[in-house]
């Protein structure tokens, strides 16, 4: 190796280019807002992204000033015949950063703490509307207490999806003779809504974009989460806990219906 | 911190028949090697394994040639995705950094003859070897592959074939390739610490140790600790599948109307038992790539690592908190919502010493005479990957943008930089940089350059556009988008994605080609090709059987005593008497 040549010019140039245009393209990508969750349909989902929009000027932040820091020094000290300054570190420069990404990092990781606590620690309110998911593969159930507003016992033996009852409804139980079990899921519009999501087999997840909301469900647990919807729409539900080779096309319906709208459908499915 | 004397080192002969020489050989050296060429021929069998899936996620219905039955079913897909996370995993990304390198250069740059159980090193190796028979095995058995992730969640994982295709036959060849991998492991890690701290040469004090050596070093302690989990619980769900236990099923499991008799375990267990293995598993991938990159850094800058103390510091901090923060990839799993909490501000914190590293890597850059030969492209390009998959880590943290993003490929662009591609990049800057010492001849300069360009773009282009169909709620895991009309609307960037990985994966043909064509016709090396400063230069290029011929090296400075003022040349190497230094 000839240390006495200078280095060339041209891979320090290349490579410096190179992280400048990562940083000019990504930022692009991100400001032109062609990629973005769509809107939330939750006082929830509003915290998450707005704790959402607050990392990412944290990361971004970071992420612009040591890529380009790395592209400058790179291009700045290639090797043009000087001498390498010798020494091993600047302890002054080393706690001021230590202490900043601490600061930065940890706080924000602190101020997140309220939109998970809001939907996981709270209990829903006692005036909530329970729906019970039962995911199984590949396909989700949701059942609704019907007009005695109490579900019935469920009994694992009777589960048969071929004769019409997925969840296993207890035919000995009188509770369980009005309840309502549909392949999608409708609910009234600013409403609290409860679900009680477990599965039969295997691990699925019910998914929700609008909702910011992801939630195994467990064989053998039953997980509450709750939330209230202030849009009117259709949403995708998605699973996305691998469940199984129909994993891909385990998928259904969020409806989110005007009060009428509601209880028309609880009428309708009543008299079937 | 002592070392023992020379004098009690006791160095079998060297090997002269075929079989002890280069077969079952005690040398670390040609055990480090084996690793090496073992995750070789992994990291093929999972680039193709990937190439698959991108073609298929773009061309569902094309025919491949591979493929039984020509068209890729979702189970198939599924199998493939599986095997591609588990063979890269275990048997690329933990083999070849710590077990390769690691078994090569541990016990020369600390100036000792061998590893402290050269047996059990041998035996290390080739139960991997059989492990990775079994894994590949699992491809030809009936039903296939199995399915259900590298992460083998069960109950999926623990029910048998009932569950899908795969789940039988497959899944138990992985489960017992998994514990035989296990077990390797864990004496490799063993072998590890005693080296390090039993086999020092005279005056290399721990704070005299490259940092690689802290790297390997760090990662063995978790290796130790994070292995035997697994193991264990590999061990509880091969029970379950086979002997009828439960420690992972729960009552009233009902799979096609029937209900499984099984009761009382729980699957979170299992995900408990997984990640806390796992989630050190991700740094005992990077952390060596984190040593070479300071290594090759601070040599090709010929400048002294910046905050050296710091830097072995933060590597023992990112060990210690990599235990402590296993829930973070249990947000959604039922999991007691408080624990998120504990497990969040852990997380967060962990991106302290990763910062730090970074801050110094950029300190150890500024102010030096950059050569930018083959190794330092791929150093440099490790920190600006571990920077950019690291960052993303920052969104995932939370549990409540989690609650968002789990899932979907958002996650997988953030693991596959971070620990994936980053630490490939630490691979390949460590193949570059060490392949002269190794095998005795120089590899070629210009197509290592060309494999970095191709490389260092090409993921860029696979994986920060997976962000963005991740941020777009993009699910992974699934073989195509038919479920929703979003999903369908992100197969542009899938297309994309899927041809930039064509082209990377291609370009690894330059890398290839050079390594088999260097073996034989690379120009003779030198003892000291890049003028750096560790031991391992100061021996010839291949090193003897013994390491250093019998004259085993005293240490008398630190690692990277590079531009030193007042010397005649910008190195010192460790060995080198003060009174020695030429002015």
């Amino acid at each position: 190796m000839n240390r006495a040549a200078k280095g060339s010019a041209v891979t320090p140039a290349i490579l410096s280019l190179l992280l400048v245009l990562l940083v000019v393209i990504t930022a692009y990508v991100f400001a032109s807002g062609n990629f973005k969750a769509p809107p939330p349909i939750t006082e929830i989902g509003k915290q998450v992204d707005h704790q959402y929009a607050l990392t990412l000027v944290v990361t971004s932040i970071v992420f612009i000033l040591s890529q380009l820091g790395l592209a400058w020094v790179i291009f700045r000290y290639r090797d043009r015949g000087q001498k390498a300054e010798y020494n091993h570190g600047n302890t002054k420069f080393e706690a001021v950063w230590t202490t900043a990404t601490i600061v930065l990092f940890v706080g924000l990781g602190l101020m997140a703490h309220h939109a998970w606590a809001v939907t996981h620690l709270q209990a829903a309110g006692s005036d909530a509307l329970q729906i019970e998911v039962t995911a199984n593969q590949f396909v989700f159930n949701f059942r609704y207490a019907g007009p005695d507003g109490k579900f019935g016992r469920l009994d694992p033996k009777q589960v048969s999806a071929s004769s019409g009852n997925p969840v296993g409804l207890d035919s000995a139980d009188p509770n369980a003779k009005d309840d309502i079990v549909v392949p999608t899921l409708t609910i009234p519009v600013n409403r609290e809504i409860e679900l009680l999501i477990r599965s039969q087999d295997v691990i699925h997840n019910f998914y929700v974009r609008e909702l910011r909301l992801q939630q195994d469900a467990v064989p053998g647990m039953v997980i509450p989460i709750h939330f209230t919807a202030t849009q009117v729409g259709r949403y995708d539900i998605l699973c996305t806990q691998l469940c199984g080779l129909g994993h891909y096309k385990m998928h259904s319906f969020l409806d989110v219906v005007s009060e009428q709208d509601y209880q028309a459908f609880l009428k309708q499915q009543a008299s079937q | 911190m002592s070392s023992h004397a020379h004098s009690a080192v006791h160095v079998p002969p060297a090997p002269t028949g075929f079989w002890r020489k280069y077969i079952f050989s005690i040398d670390h050296k040609v055990i480090g090697i084996q690793y090496y060429l073992l995750a070789l021929l992994s990291v093929t069998v999972g680039i193709l394994l990937s190439v698959l899936m991108r073609f298929h996620l773009v061309w569902p219905t094309a025919h491949i040639p591979l493929i039984p039955g020509g068209m890729m079913t979702p189970e198939q897909y599924l199998s493939l995705l599986t095997m591609h996370g588990t063979i890269m995993v275990f048997f690329v990304l933990t083999t070849a950094p710590q077990s390769g390198f690691g078994n090569y250069f541990l016990p020369i740059q600390i100036g000792a003859p061998d590893m402290a159980f050269p047996v059990i090193n041998m035996m290390s190796f080739w139960v991997t070897f059989v492990a990775l028979c079994f894994m590949l095995a699992a491809f030809f058995v009936p039903g296939g592959a199995p399915l259900s992730g590298w992460t083998t969640y069960t109950p999926l994982s623990g029910l048998g074939e009932i569950t899908g295709p795969g789940e039988g036959w497959g899944q138990t060849m992985w489960l017992v390739s998994i514990v035989l991998f296990c077990f390797a492991s864990l004496m490799g890690a063993l072998n590890f610490i005693a080296t390090t701290i039993d086999l020092r040469a005279p005056g290399m004090t721990l704070m005299r140790m490259p940092l690689t050596v802290w790297a390997w070093f760090v990662t063995a302690v978790l290796g130790l600790l994070a292995f035997g989990v697994l193991l264990a619980g590999g061990l509880l769900l091969i029970l379950d599948r086979s002997a009828g236990t439960s420690f992972f099923l729960p009552a009233g499991l009902i799979v096609n109307d029937a209900v499984q008799n099984h009761a009382g375990g729980s699957p979170l267990l299992w995900q408990h038992l997984f990640w806390f293995f796992g989630h050190p598993e991700v740094y005992i991938a990077i952390l060596p790539g984190m040593g070479v990159a300071s290594h090759v850094l601070s040599t090709f800058a010929r400048k002294p690592v910046f905050g050296y103390r710091a830097m072995a510091y933060a590597m023992c901090a990112i060990g210690f908190l990599g235990f402590m923060v296993w829930g973070h990839h249990m947000f959604v799993s039922g999991m007691n919502p408080f624990s998120g909490f504990a497990f969040s501000v852990l997380t967060m914190s962990i991106g302290v010493p990763s910062a730090i590293k970074t801050f110094n890597w950029l300190g150890t850059l500024w102010g030096g005479k950059i050569q930018f030969k083959s190794p330092m492209l791929f150093a440099i390009g490790f920190v600006s990957l571990f920077v950019s998959g690291g960052l993303s880590g920052l969104f995932l943290a939370q549990p409540a943008i989690d609650q968002y993003l789990h899932a979907t490929y958002y996650v997988v662009a953030h693991f596959h930089l971070v620990m994936g591609v980053a630490a490939i990049f630490g691979i390949f800057a460590a193949t570059y940089f060490w392949f002269p010492k190794m095998f005795g001849r120089m590899m070629n300069e210009s197509l290592a350059k060309w494999h970095f360009w191709f490389t260092f773009v090409g993921t860029y282009c696979i994986f920060m556009p997976m962000h963005f169909v991740g941020i777009a709620g993009g699910i992974r895991r699934y073989s195509e988008p038919s479920a929703a009309q979003y999903l369908m609307n992100l197969q542009g960037v899938h297309y994309f994605m899927s041809i930039a990985a064509f082209v990377t994966a291609a370009a690894q043909l330059f890398f290839f080609v050079n390594f088999f064509w260097s073996l034989k016709k690379g120009p003779i090396a030198s003892k000291n090709p890049w003028d750096a400063t560790t031991l391992e230069w100061i021996t010839d290029s291949p090193p003897a059987h013994d390491n250093f011929g019998g004259n085993y090296p005293s240490v008398y400075r630190g690692p990277y005593e590079f531009s030193v003022p007042g010397a005649a040349q910008d190195f010192i190497p460790q060995d080198v008497k003060p009174d020695a230094v030429q002015r």
